[in-house]
């Protein structure tokens, strides 16, 4: 299936762009997130979350949107 | 009093809901760039009680965004000067300066004395001690923070809501994300969240509309792109704070990180998504037999990283306990974390695991 895969914050600067959409045929976000970090690897050392249908989620959670969100803590102010 | 006029004919506030902002005690933790809006706004629909606590102190670079402050504050320190900004804006208020740093030590006190807190902080180390002094006190946090054009917004620990924890349940390590002085920030921009901080705050206290409890706002100044994620309640992470809530005072900053990773393997096995690493040498006995268990000798480990399952975690094991604890530090030296060492050895883990079959 397609994944659009949308990056907050620091992580667009990782990953050189806002949102893609990616081919995907495993089951769960940790597998997806292991694909991306294979692409991306210095998303490994980032710490983020992730949030499918609108909310946030553990990584061992079960793929069901085709639009996740990741997001890192900011901790400016 | 004309003052707040234009609030007491709103019929959603009136003179009660003005009562309410007077009797109200609020305390603004950091008057950097999101504090000055939301002390302003505060300060203005005449919150009665307002603490202020920074140790910092104004810098000519404050200014493009630290909204309190003027070229005669530079120098003094920022609590004391936006007190006396905030007094001119408005005299029938009571405003305390605690010209110093917050410290595990000093919040749970400080907290006790006001109804609502406040973070307006620039550091992960300090946000994590705020969240957790709310939960031992018992108090809603508005949160709010930013990174160069993008911020984040929500209400934690408001009547059993979810906490910061439950959002971001591992602090990132010291350094790891970069701050507004190391790598910029629009101006604007600790405006329109403090601002936002500011409405949660009125709201919590006048009783009206919906508190932004249970979500995480984002905001995107660039393209005026709001996403509201939904975040549930951990009371595991909860729990924790709870739980050592009588060491909370105890704490250092520089301590505040190190998790306790060692555990016994009859904790470990009752979870699910866990890796298990044996890092003795190949030759090793008595070989531990079980679907999932990576073998990598600690003198491999580093050579081997990309066989480390990321978002699994990780439960490491040797001969004795003792090369598993190296093994914890190495990966997190490589940003590897969730990463525990199994206290058992391997004989006394295949005794386990065939009395629990």
């Amino acid at each position: 299936m397609k994944v659009k895969i949308k990056y907050f914050g620091m992580l667009s600067e990782v990953t050189n762009c806002e949102e893609e959409t990616i081919d995907f045929s495993e089951s769960h976000i940790s597998e997806l997130l292991e694909k991306l970090c294979i692409k991306y690897p210095n998303l490994r050392n980032k710490d983020f979350q992730v949030a499918q249908n609108q909310e946030l989620v553990s990584f061992d959670t079960e793929l069901s949107s085709n639009e996740l969100v990741l997001l890192p803590p900011f901790s400016g102010g | 009093m004309d003052r707040y006029n234009r609030h007491i004919i709103l019929s959603e506030i009136g003179q009660t809901g003005q009562d309410k902002l007077s009797k109200a005690k609020v305390l603004v933790v950091g008057a950097g760039g999101l504090g000055c809006p939301v002390l302003q706004y505060l300060a203005a629909a005449g919150v009665g009680t307002i603490g202020i606590i920074d140790f910092d102190i104004v810098e000519e670079s404050n200014l493009q965004r630290q909204i309190l402050f003027g070229t005669s504050s530079l120098g003094q320190n920022k609590a004391d000067a936006a007190k006396s900004r905030l007094q001119d804006l408005n005299n029938t208020i009571n405003i305390k300066a605690y010209a110093e740093m917050l410290t595990f030590q000093n919040a749970v006190d400080l907290f006790n004395q006001y109804d609502i807190i406040v973070d307006g902080t620039d550091n992960f180390e300090t946000r994590y001690l705020i969240n957790d002094a709310c939960a031992i006190t018992g108090k809603p946090l508005v949160f709010g923070a930013i990174y160069k054009f993008q911020g984040q917004v929500s209400v934690f620990n408001y009547e059993n809501g979810p906490t910061y924890r439950c959002a971001f349940p591992n602090k990132p390590k010291k350094d790891d994300v970069p701050n507004c002085s190391e790598i910029g920030v629009l101006g604007v921009l600790p405006g329109i969240i403090g601002t936002l901080q500011a409405n949660e705050v009125l709201k919590i206290i006048l009783g009206i509309g919906s508190v932004l409890s249970g979500k995480l706002l984002c905001y995107d100044a660039l393209s005026n792109q709001t996403t509201s994620l939904n975040v549930k309640k951990n009371d595991a992470e909860i729990q924790k704070v709870l739980l050592d809530k009588n060491n909370f005072k105890k704490q250092q900053f520089e301590t505040f990180c190190k998790v306790n990773s060692e555990v016994s393997i009859k904790d470990i096995l009752n979870k699910e998504n866990v890796q298990f690493i044996d890092v003795r040498e190949l030759y090793e006995q008595p070989k531990v037999e079980g679907v999932g268990i990576k073998q990598i000798p600690l003198s491999e480990l580093e050579n081997h990283l990309d066989k480390i399952r990321l978002y699994k975690e990780k439960a490491i094991f040797c001969q004795s306990g003792i090369r598993s604890k190296q093994a914890v530090s190495v990966l997190e030296q490589h940003n590897i974390f969730n990463c525990y060492s199994i206290k058992e050895g391997a004989s006394e883990i295949i005794e386990f695991l065939n009395n629990s079959h």
